[in-house]
């Protein structure tokens, strides 16, 4: 196992090479001259030269990479113009709270969608499926921002029940209490989606299974219908629903840029958008080279976590 | 059916189909309609309530006519996101056929980036996009449509690597059509099906996309506006004016809704799967729609079948897989049942314990009775509690009907706790003696082998062993040897004779081979298209079979050391049981029938010890007819 853990860290090596090539690649197609952009057309020239100098714009563009992954392999991100402090150290202190966030939607969104898939699939065309495949069609059908503020107009507004934004009050302790009522509500609205996506392939995946062979075994057996279903079908459709997961988890983490606005929660997400408009190119650069790398380790776990669900692949 | 039909009988789909319809028509003629300027601000009025005077949906922070807003920003949205869908999928199918097509190092290099891109989260990666073009709605179409190319470029590959093997490519190629031809003529039109269902799955997402790119402002700028970015300003009057923000969000949830019943409409009016309704999961038992009231039961049989029907009801097709079948089985004794594929022995055997499929099967006569209790009638419960326990199953093809992601010790475990209140080390302990009474070398260790770590006679061991693990006294063996080689098929047939002789079992043993048949059963029964027309002691009926299907049934079988003899395959095909002949369902094969044979129902009748169906057999039977 140890081994199988070694093999797909190295072989992330590549995958995370990839990933800061097209990040560099695509900031490459900044019309115009980056500096100009970076700065905004009020510059000075010195500023602009200056800027060009310290990027390296001077140079060819293979070594302009060369010289940006060898600074961020030492942990050199840049600073940001806007907020004037390094970019790594920004990024840091915001993820966090994005990794709460998203990591609690993702734990809902496993949790609810899988058990949602598996009555829907157990009851097929009975009132349980019906009603869970209307909530599903639904919930990927809403714009979690929409759903985020309607949120808000109900359960803050009206009812009182949480708060309407942020991640902690501005006066007060930050206990963990606290912090549920405030993460309730973005949790939720950004696992909607992902909880239909996983629901509706959960569904199918145990349909899927639920006709093998060896279900048919399990009933010759005497194992009652709850085990039939949550034991032998279900641990054999995780097989193909772990990958789906992981997509999942992809998707909850770059999604948290809209809940990130509407709840004002200080997340990554908010950091990029605030950081594109501003044109401050180092910061975007950064955030999305760290959070891809975040998602790439991410499925490391996932992979694992097949192997040891799945006798059958070679660690 | 045809795809049409599938599709406007799915009501889901056409409601979609209606909404859809309805929104683009309003998004075509909003030009034509008497509206207000959507971008003419009147701050006099600002943030007016729906149902005002001269504003049906009331004015936003600025002032504007919201219904004007909307229908002018939907026209926006459904056409950025149309129009990046339709990107997406050229693009990606280009990427894709050429990947597909040429192969080797260009499929290599092309699908590396392919999952370079898609190992970004891709929201991230539309924002990276966006970032580096600067906001504005023209950039964030590009954005949408380059993050959703890697989706469409991986499943177009997938189908042209399946079509570029194909034979009609190669006859293109020989005679003489280069590469962009055979591409244009032969690849393409065979993708474009599923270019269409992948389209339709994802412009959804698209619409979403490029509307969420908007509502953060990094899309469509004022003075104009999409959805998303209507949603976006209207944030900041959430509260005092929701109406502002409720009108875009409800109109994005009914276009993407609209659009994804259609898509899933189209999918599965596609989906061969679904057209034969293969999809549906079988329920804990067959369902059982029994007419006419049980028979009782009679004499001194452990298991007795009586009258036994099973059909398969497929749309409006009716398949009688078992049509009548009377059995019954002795302790210690051991009953044959051969027949060819599709003779509805297996079914018969499935049907005892209520283990047919359903959907489609359904149990619609007869009986089953277990020492005189008729199963049919039982309830779920009772049956859960007989299956394994009274009556067990070997199944025959152990690779697929041992569960491949448990430990066999555990599969063993379990089928006894089921069943027996036992502590995990009692029941471990006598999963190993089960082991070793199927005589597996090594039983300690092999405890903790999964199924795909042993051979197929290891495996068919297993099945056994599981089938005994709770001393049934009923044991169905469901062509049990048929995947192995013959000399562990030998093996494992003395086995369950020496375990039938030491425990007192009865076996129904199910199988094609008659040469089995000789080895384990006391009596057999031949089956046809679903009915039983021989049933006799196994060595009278192999000596003399009396009716000719069984007759030919022997004379398949090639002996060793008589070279010589000719096979005798019997010419024809067994009925279609949706489809039966009236009379002797054997007659279009035989060639002894007569015009008496196609007419009427030819009985069972029994001879001495023996049954049979027919009118002109090969050896007269002795006794009272």
């Amino acid at each position: 196992m140890g081994r199988y853990i070694l093999k797909r860290l190295v072989s992330a090596v590549p995958v995370l090479l990839g990933i800061t090539v097209i990040v560099f690649a695509i900031m490459a197609m900044i019309p115009g001259d980056p500096a100009t952009a970076i700065l905004g057309s009020y510059a000075t020239p010195e500023n602009v030269e200056k800027l060009n100098r310290d990027l390296g714009l001077d140079k060819p563009a293979v070594q302009r990479y060369f010289i940006w992954l060898w600074n961020m392999v030492q942990g050199d991100f840049g600073r940001s113009f806007s907020l004037n402090r390094p970019v790594l150290e920004e990024v840091l202190d915001r993820f966090g709270a994005t990794l709460v966030l998203a990591g609690t939607s993702f734990v809902l969104c496993s949790v609810i969608g899988v058990a949602a898939g598996v009555v829907s699939a157990a009851r097929q065309y009975g009132l349980a499926d019906k009603a869970i495949t209307f909530a599903v069609l639904l919930g990927i059908s809403i714009p979690s921002f929409f759903l985020g503020m309607m949120m808000i107009l109900i359960f803050a507004v009206q009812l009182r029940w949480f708060p309407a934004s942020g991640m902690w009050p501005i006066y007060g302790d930050r206990t963990l209490p606290v912090l549920v009522t405030h993460l309730t509500m973005p949790a939720l609205a950004l696992a909607v989606v992902a909880t239909g996506v996983v629901a509706r392939l959960s569904r199918s995946a145990m349909l899927e299974v639920l006709r093998q062979d060896y279900i048919r075994t399990a009933r010759a057996k005497g194992v009652p219908e709850r085990g039939v279903i949550w034991r032998h079908a279900l641990r054999a459709a995780m097989v193909s629903i772990l990958p789906v997961l992981g997509i999942q988890a992809g998707f909850v983490l770059s999604g948290a840029v809209y809940i990130e606005m509407v709840f004002q929660w200080p997340g990554v997400g908010r950091m990029l958008v605030d950081a594109i408009l501003k044109r401050d190119i180092l910061l975007v650069q950064g955030g999305v080279v760290l959070v891809a790398a975040c998602y790439v380790m991410f499925n490391i776990v996932v992979d694992v976590a097949q192997s040891l669900l799945d006798p059958r692949i070679k660690t | 059916m045809s795809t049409l039909a599938l599709l406007a009988r799915n009501r889901l789909a056409l409601a979609g189909l209606i909404v859809m319809g309805l929104v683009v028509l309003l998004a075509l003629v909003t030009p034509l309609l008497p509206l207000p300027d959507p971008d003419v601000t009147d701050t006099g009025n600002r943030f007016l309530p729906p149902f005002s005077e001269g504003a049906l949906l009331g004015t936003d922070h600025l002032g504007r006519d919201q219904l004007s807003r909307l229908l002018w920003g939907t026209r926006l949205s459904l056409a950025v996101g149309f129009a990046a869908a339709t990107i997406a999928a050229v693009l990606g199918a280009a990427v894709g056929i050429i990947a597909g097509y040429y192969g080797g190092r260009v499929d290599n290099l092309i699908m590396r980036g392919v999952d370079m891109l898609m190992a970004f989260p891709y929201i991230l990666l539309a924002l990276a996009i966006v970032a580096a073009l600067g906001p504005g709605l023209l950039n964030a179409l590009i954005a949408v449509a380059a993050v959703n190319i890697p989706f469409f470029a991986r499943n177009i590959r997938g189908i042209t690597v399946g079509i570029a093997n194909r034979e009609f490519i190669d006859a293109a190629r020989l005679a003489g059509m280069n590469d962009a031809r055979i591409i244009l003529s032969e690849v393409l039109p065979n993708v474009i099906p599923v270019i269409v269902i992948a389209m339709s799955t994802t412009v959804g997402w698209m619409i979403l996309e490029t509307a969420g790119l908007s509502f953060l402002g990094l899309g469509s700028q004022p003075p104009q506006a999409d959805l998303g970015s209507m949603l976006g300003e209207a944030r900041a009057a959430l509260i005092t004016s929701p109406h502002t923000s409720v009108v875009p969000g409800a109109m994005i949830l009914i276009i993407v809704m609209a659009i994804n019943l259609l898509g899933d409409g189209v999918r599965d009016a596609l989906d061969p799967r679904l057209r034969s309704g293969a999809l549906t999961r079988p329920m804990a038992a067959t369902l059982v729609r029994r007419e006419d009231p049980a028979p009782e039961p009679q004499g001194d049989d452990v298991l007795s079948l009586c009258d036994l029907q099973t059909q398969f009801h497929v749309k409006h097709r009716v398949y009688r897989a078992v049509g009548g079948v009377s059995l019954g089985v002795k302790p210690g004794e051991c009953l044959g049942i051969i027949g060819e594929s599709g003779s509805g022995k297996s079914v018969t055997a499935l049907s005892v314990m209520g283990l047919v499929a359903s959907p489609p099967g359904v149990i619609t006569g007869g009986a089953v009775h277990y020492k005189g209790e008729d199963l049919v009638g039982a309830p779920y419960g009772r049956l859960r509690d007989l299956r394994g326990r009274e009556v067990a199953y070997i199944f025959q093809d152990p690779l697929a009907t041992l569960h491949p992601l448990y430990k066999v010790g555990d599969q063993l475990v379990e089928a006894i706790r089921v069943h027996h209140a036992l502590s995990d080390s009692e029941a471990r302990a006598r999963a190993l003696g089960l082991l070793r009474d199927v005589r597996i070398p090594n039983a300690e260790s092999r405890l903790d082998s999964f199924p795909h770590e042993l051979s197929g006679g290891m495996r068919q061991r297993v099945g056994i062993a599981m089938a005994l693990a709770n001393d049934p006294e009923v044991i169905i063996a469901d062509e049990p040897t048929t995947a192995l080689d013959v000399t562990v098929q030998a093996q494992i047939l003395s086995l369950l004779d020496t375990l039938r002789r030491e425990k007192g079992l009865a076996i129904v043993f199910i199988t094609h081979d008659f040469g089995v048949v000789a080895q384990l059963c006391d009596r057999v029964a031949v089956m046809y298209a679903g009915r039983i027309v021989e049933e006799g002691p196994t060595r009278a009926l192999l000596e003399a079979p009396a009716h000719p299907y069984t007759r030919r049934l022997i004379a398949c079988v090639p002996e060793l050391g008589e070279g010589k003899r000719r096979l005798h395959a019997i010419p024809g095909l067994p009925p279609a049981v949706n489809d039966l002949p009236s009379g002797c369902a054997f007659a279009p094969r035989c060639d002894k029938a007569q015009p008496a044979c196609r007419q009427g129902e030819i009985a069972l009748d029994a001879y001495g010890p023996r049954r049979l169906r027919c009118l002109y057999p090969e050896t007269e039977l002795e006794g009272t007819a």
